[in-house]
């Protein structure tokens, strides 16, 4: 291969890895707040994107909605299910041991698979086209316009969230039930109310996330949340679990190297290269790529 | 506790009729014979998944047995003697198949089995049979293991009446070389997979040998939905040809973007991509110049095909499917076997079984290799605006 396409190769493949990265990167948000607030993995949160597009499947096909409307049906109706989901699972588990309230978010997850597999059956479904995918071909590059709606809707969402949490006042209710939870109470901030606050926003970027995934991809089936949620877990640890901007790095970069492995060394070892990173991580730089070394007080 | 003292008084009779057959030797048969109900019927066991999650497989190879039988004995049997048929349901789980297997053996007495669908309800009736010694015939089960022994030796009493996996990338291997013209072929398998990944050895070694290049090869694993990277990289390797063993799931996905990146060259695959949703998922445009093997096409031209379609919907009021056909072909099989050994001598019939050669079956013409898989054709199915086209019928 000579310099000038494999240029265009590694242009190329940077194109695929983006575009998968910011779907990564908006599930790896709502795993990052949801950390960050309450100190629970929420494993169920791989299948709310599940739930997600299937909402956005739902709106688009039987009710007959176009793109903005079904991704805001989707994104309301998978904050409500978070809401839910922590005032029947997790709120009563509060003050229970930290493994205690991870087991009830693995049984979570399963509860939210199977019954969507009851529901909807496990076979695939396909969603509507709701937009025709242009290509574009700049040069020997080929650029499609879903890849580009997945892009510009993400960093949408991401621009919008950061604006939630660093300019209202729900979202320093937000930073502050996660610095102190008791000195937030304290000083009269509902708690309660800015958890729930903190899984309906991470919920609704796992369903925009779902009903990306479900247009660009085609198809939707009642586990199609567990890998994903998983590689969003490894982002969320990667750029740094529990900070906002760390999630949003996390899963873009986790997206590029996925597609640099699978395209210069071998497509077998793509997985094996996210979880190898997840281990490095873990073992030089627990806090991750944007993390600061907090001791903790003994 | 009644189905623990069956099981127990099952394998208890099992082992006595092994024990018999052991010490009789060759007596042995004309005693069992006398066992069995006297007469003029011939008894055999259906043992299939007719309930549980894969139930229609089960289900649909019965109906395609049941026709075959049915017409034997319309004919006037086999050689003067009925066909009587008994049936039982393994609930689609391999622990339940052995009871199924046992309960017709050893109380019907059936002088042969054909079923199960699934390779794994077969392998756990295997040692049932063999003990009992009563050929069995699976009519559907493609895992090449189940009828050798762990040393590569055949096992005695196992056929079966459809295609082995591998068999099917020896198909595809020959299809791009007589009738694609290619030579240089990118594969894209499922890693997490067995099926997928026989079938991309077997192409691969068999491509080779034609004189054909694999320029890339990629895997994925099941449940992926992202092909873009790899699918960019094989595009750099300029294949004439891509080859994706695979189940319509991804495969669906996979050939959507592979035509979204520009890789527009013809795209091949294994009856893993036999799903409507194959179209829905992928896109009718999409599928134009991809190919799959399969063992059946109702679009078939062949008169034998033909026939059998129309037997089967004039009784069955639906057409019939791939399962159907090979339960079908088993049961000529059988019949055949039944009527030139003359005896239901379940040692000698497996004898008779595998010397089975040129039966005409509904698929075609029937020969046992050395290993109990028959040598048949195969059929290479082209997609054509969504739509499912017989494109030709190939025999290694």
């Amino acid at each position: 291969m000579d310099m000038g396409s494999l240029l265009h190769q590694f242009i190329q493949q940077m194109i695929n890895g983006i575009s998968l990265g910011s779907i990564y990167a908006l599930i790896a948000l709502g795993y990052t707040m949801i950390y960050g607030i309450i100190k629970l993995i929420n494993f169920a949160h791989g299948d709310i994107y599940m739930v997600g597009a299937y909402l956005g499947f739902i709106a688009t096909t039987y009710l007959g909605f176009g793109f903005l409307p079904a991704i805001i049906f989707a994104m309301l109706g998978a904050g409500l299910a978070g809401i839910i989901i922590e005032r029947v699972a997790y709120r009563p588990m509060r003050n229970a041991p930290r493994i205690a309230i991870l087991i009830t978010a693995i049984g979570v997850s399963f509860f939210l698979e199977y019954t969507m597999m009851l529901i909807a059956s496990p076979q695939p479904r396909t969603f509507p086209a709701i937009f025709e995918a242009t290509v574009y071909h700049l040069g020997p590059l080929v650029v499609n316009s879903q890849q580009i709606l997945i892009l510009v809707s993400a960093l949408v969402l991401m621009v919008a969230l950061s604006y939630i949490v660093n300019k209202t006042k729900a979202g320093m209710a937000m930073r502050a039930v996660s610095f102190d939870a008791d000195a937030a109470q304290l000083m009269g901030i509902n708690v309660d109310k800015t958890i729930s606050l903190t899984f309906a926003l991470g919920s609704a970027l796992a369903a925009a996330g779902g009903v990306l995934v479900g247009i660009y991809y085609n198809s939707i089936d009642p586990l199609m949340g567990m890998m994903p949620g998983m590689k969003a877990f490894i982002a969320a640890v990667l750029g740094g679990i529990g900070i906002i901007p760390g999630a949003m790095a996390g899963g873009l970069i986790l997206g590029v190297v996925e597609a640099l492995v699978s395209g210069f060394i071998s497509s077998t070892f793509r997985d094996a290269a996210s979880f190898a990173i997840l281990i490095l991580i873990l073992l030089y730089k627990p806090t991750g790529l944007l993390g600061k070394n907090v001791r903790e007080k003994v | 506790m009644f189905m623990k003292m069956m099981k127990k008084l099952s394998s208890v009779a099992l082992a006595a009729m092994v024990l018999a057959a052991l010490t009789a030797g060759c007596g042995g048969g004309a005693k069992k014979d006398a066992a069995k109900p006297a007469g003029n019927e011939i008894v055999v066991g259906a043992s299939f998944e007719l309930t549980g999650n894969v139930a229609n497989y089960g289900k649909s190879t019965l109906s395609g047995f049941q026709m075959a039988i049915d017409e034997t004995n319309k004919a006037g049997g086999v050689n003067g003697k009925k066909i009587r048929l008994v049936t039982s349901d393994n609930k689609s789980e391999p622990a339940e198949s052995g009871n199924a297997v046992t309960k017709i053996v050893t109380q019907d007495k059936v002088v042969a089995v054909v079923g199960p669908a699934t390779s794994g309800c077969v392998a756990a009736a295997e040692p049932v049979v063999t003990g009992a010694k009563v050929p069995l015939i699976a009519p559907c089960a493609t895992a090449p293991g189940i009828t050798l022994n762990k040393d590569g030796s055949v096992k005695q009493f196992i056929f079966r009446a459809c295609f082995i996996d591998p068999f099917q990338g020896q198909v595809m291997a020959t299809f791009a070389d007589k009738t694609l013209h290619v030579k240089k072929i990118a594969i894209l398998f499922d890693s997490s997979s067995d099926y997928s990944k026989g079938l991309a050895d077997v192409f691969q070694k068999t491509l080779e040998k034609n004189g054909g290049q694999v320029v890339a090869k990629e895997a994925f694993l099941a449940k992926d939905i992202d092909f873009k990277a790899a699918l960019t990289k094989i595009k750099a390797s300029n294949p004439e040809a891509l080859y994706v063993p695979g189940y319509y799931e991804e495969v669906s996905k996979i050939v959507k973007q592979a035509r979204e990146i520009g890789l527009n060259v013809p795209m091949m695959g294994s009856d893993g991509w036999d799903s409507p949703k194959l179209a829905e998922i992928a896109g009718s445009a999409a599928l134009n110049n991809c190919y799959f093997s399969s063992a059946f096409s109702a679009d078939d031209k062949d008169p034998g095909v033909q026939k059998f379609i129309k037997t089967y919907k004039d009784l069955n009021k639906k057409d019939p499917d791939v399962f159907a056909m090979q339960g079908y072909n088993a049961g000529l099989v059988l019949v055949n076997a039944l009527k030139t050994a003359g005896t239901t001598d379940g040692t000698k019939l497996a004898v008779t079984l595998a010397a089975t050669k040129d039966l005409s079956v509904a698929s075609g013409k029937f020969t046992y290799d050395k290993n109990h898989n028959p040598i048949t054709g195969a059929i290479v199915i082209a997609m054509k605006d969504g739509k499912q086209t017989f494109k030709e019928k190939i025999n290694l």
